[in-house]
């Protein structure tokens, strides 16, 4: 499968990204890893006129402890995030789920910033950093803005970035000792989640439960005011609404999602 | 687009539409066909090739991502057809192929994955594989063959972490 043709644009820094963003916006798709991008434009789904590739940008990749937060560049790859001694120490919750996406050669290409900004809900780190609590820093030329992760999102492949902007950096809190599980159900080996449970410091995150990555909120308020882990996670599915395909109904999902964060929370609260 | 890359230690060049897959440069361009295409969908592996040291799989790359890279595929591993690479050496000795369509992308997997866990477990040979698919199901003797690369006795190597009850069915001998 061949992609349709485009223009290729290679900067040697974020700055001639930014400027390339400004000038073509709409017109412009950002290629970091490509692996999500890539399968998408050979199936012909995607056909953007302009790539403009960050893959080479060293300066957004890094992992560091900055006070209380962790600030990872985005286009730090999957397999550095999930082998970052950092991470281990301060999000460990942050390099399992790394370690769940794909396969190691993925791994080796996906970065963490591009799996944010491709905002498909069901993928893993939107909805571990969702848990997490963390930020995404955005850049144009205009400057940074700060978004939540809470507010990030917008639907299925949609986000508030604007077509000028670049995910630059994705920041979360340092969640040390708490505890954390990431339970993830596939058919396949290597297949996206059906139904993700990410859990940590009393957060939940869903994956594949809705059009955008969600927030456990009745769980993680029935945890807070003392209820069990079993009476809490029959409430995992409140005020979702999971997609229905081949690989379940939104019934069984909901079913899943009740299941996965019972399993998360077990692990994450009494392991 | 002008684009350069070092591929099996040789300096290759060319001048290249920017959609054309790294596969396709391997493959039609400089004329390397044992990097195999199979599912062209980033899942079975069979188009595996080491990309500055790492494995990537090349359906799912541009050849405009590899400029200025280096890249190793099956044929760069053995250069001299009397000494064969240690993994290729490995397959060969615990016949770990069947048609032969996947052992490309599996051997550079391998590469790739002792490269970073030089002595790995069984479980971890199986899991570093993940991405490599082999439709003759013939993944015992792939994984036999991994651990022998690494200098492990395949009959006796761990077979991962301890008490993790994960051994795969069939796969220890002897009494267990």
């Amino acid at each position: 499968m061949i992609p349709v043709g485009f223009a290729y644009e290679r900067p040697d820094a974020v700055e001639g990204a930014l400027e390339l963003l400004a000038e073509h916006g709409e017109d412009a798709t950002v290629l970091a890893g490509g692996h999500s991008l890539l399968p998408v434009m050979k199936l012909r789904l995607g056909t953007p006129e302009l790539i403009i590739d960050i893959g080479r940008l060293s300066e957004l990749s890094y992992v560091r402890v900055e006070g209380d937060e962790v600030a990872i560049g985005a286009g730090t790859r999957h397999h550095a995030v999930e082998t970052s001694d950092v991470v281990a120490a301060e999000v460990p919750l942050l390099a399992a789920v790394a370690r769940t996406v794909g396969d190691p050669q993925v791994r080796h290409r996906g970065t963490l910033g591009g799996s944010l900004a491709h905002a498909d809900p069901a993928s893993d780190l939107p909805a571990a950093v969702l848990a997490l609590g963390g930020t995404v820093v955005l850049r144009s030329l205009r400057g940074d803005r700060y978004v939540p992760i809470t507010a990030f999102y917008t639907g299925v492949f949609s986000s508030v970035r604007e077509p000028d902007e670049l995910v630059v950096e994705v920041r979360v809190p340092r969640t040390g000792g708490a505890g954390w599980a990431y339970e993830k159900f596939t058919r396949r080996a290597n297949d996206w989640a059906i139904v993700g449970v990410a859990v940590v410091d009393g957060r939940v995150g869903l994956v594949n439960m809705g059009s955008t990555p969600l927030r456990a909120s009745a769980t993680e308020a029935a945890l807070a005011e003392g209820a069990s882990i079993v009476d809490a996670a029959m409430l995992a599915d409140r005020d979702t609404d999971p997609p229905a395909d081949v690989a379940g109904t939104k019934e069984y999902r909901r079913h899943l999602a009740r299941v996965f964060a019972r399993r998360a929370l077990t692990t994450a609260i009494v392991a | 687009m002008k684009i350069e890359m070092t591929v099996n230690g040789e300096a290759t060049a060319a001048d290249v539409e920017p959609r054309l897959l790294l596969a396709h440069y391997l493959r039609d361009v400089i004329g390397l066909k044992a990097t195999n295409i199979g599912c062209d969908t980033t899942s079975c592996g069979a188009c595996t090739v080491l990309l500055d040291g790492e494995s990537v799989k090349s359906c799912t790359l541009l050849a405009v991502q590899a400029d200025a890279q280096s890249v190793v595929t099956m044929e760069g591993l053995s250069p001299d057809p009397g000494s064969l690479h240690p993994v290729a050496a490995a397959f060969r000795a615990e016949h770990g192929l069947q048609c032969g369509f996947c052992t490309p992308g599996m051997v550079m997997a391998a590469v790739g994955l002792l490269r970073e866990n030089p002595t790995p477990t069984e479980r971890e040979v199986r899991e570093g594989l993940e991405g490599n698919l082999c439709r003759c199901t013939g993944y015992h003797n792939i994984v036999r063959a991994v651990l022998l690369a690494s200098g492990q006795d395949p009959d006796t190597a761990r077979p991962g972490a301890a008490g993790d009850g994960l051994v795969a069915p069939g796969f220890s001998v002897g009494s267990a």
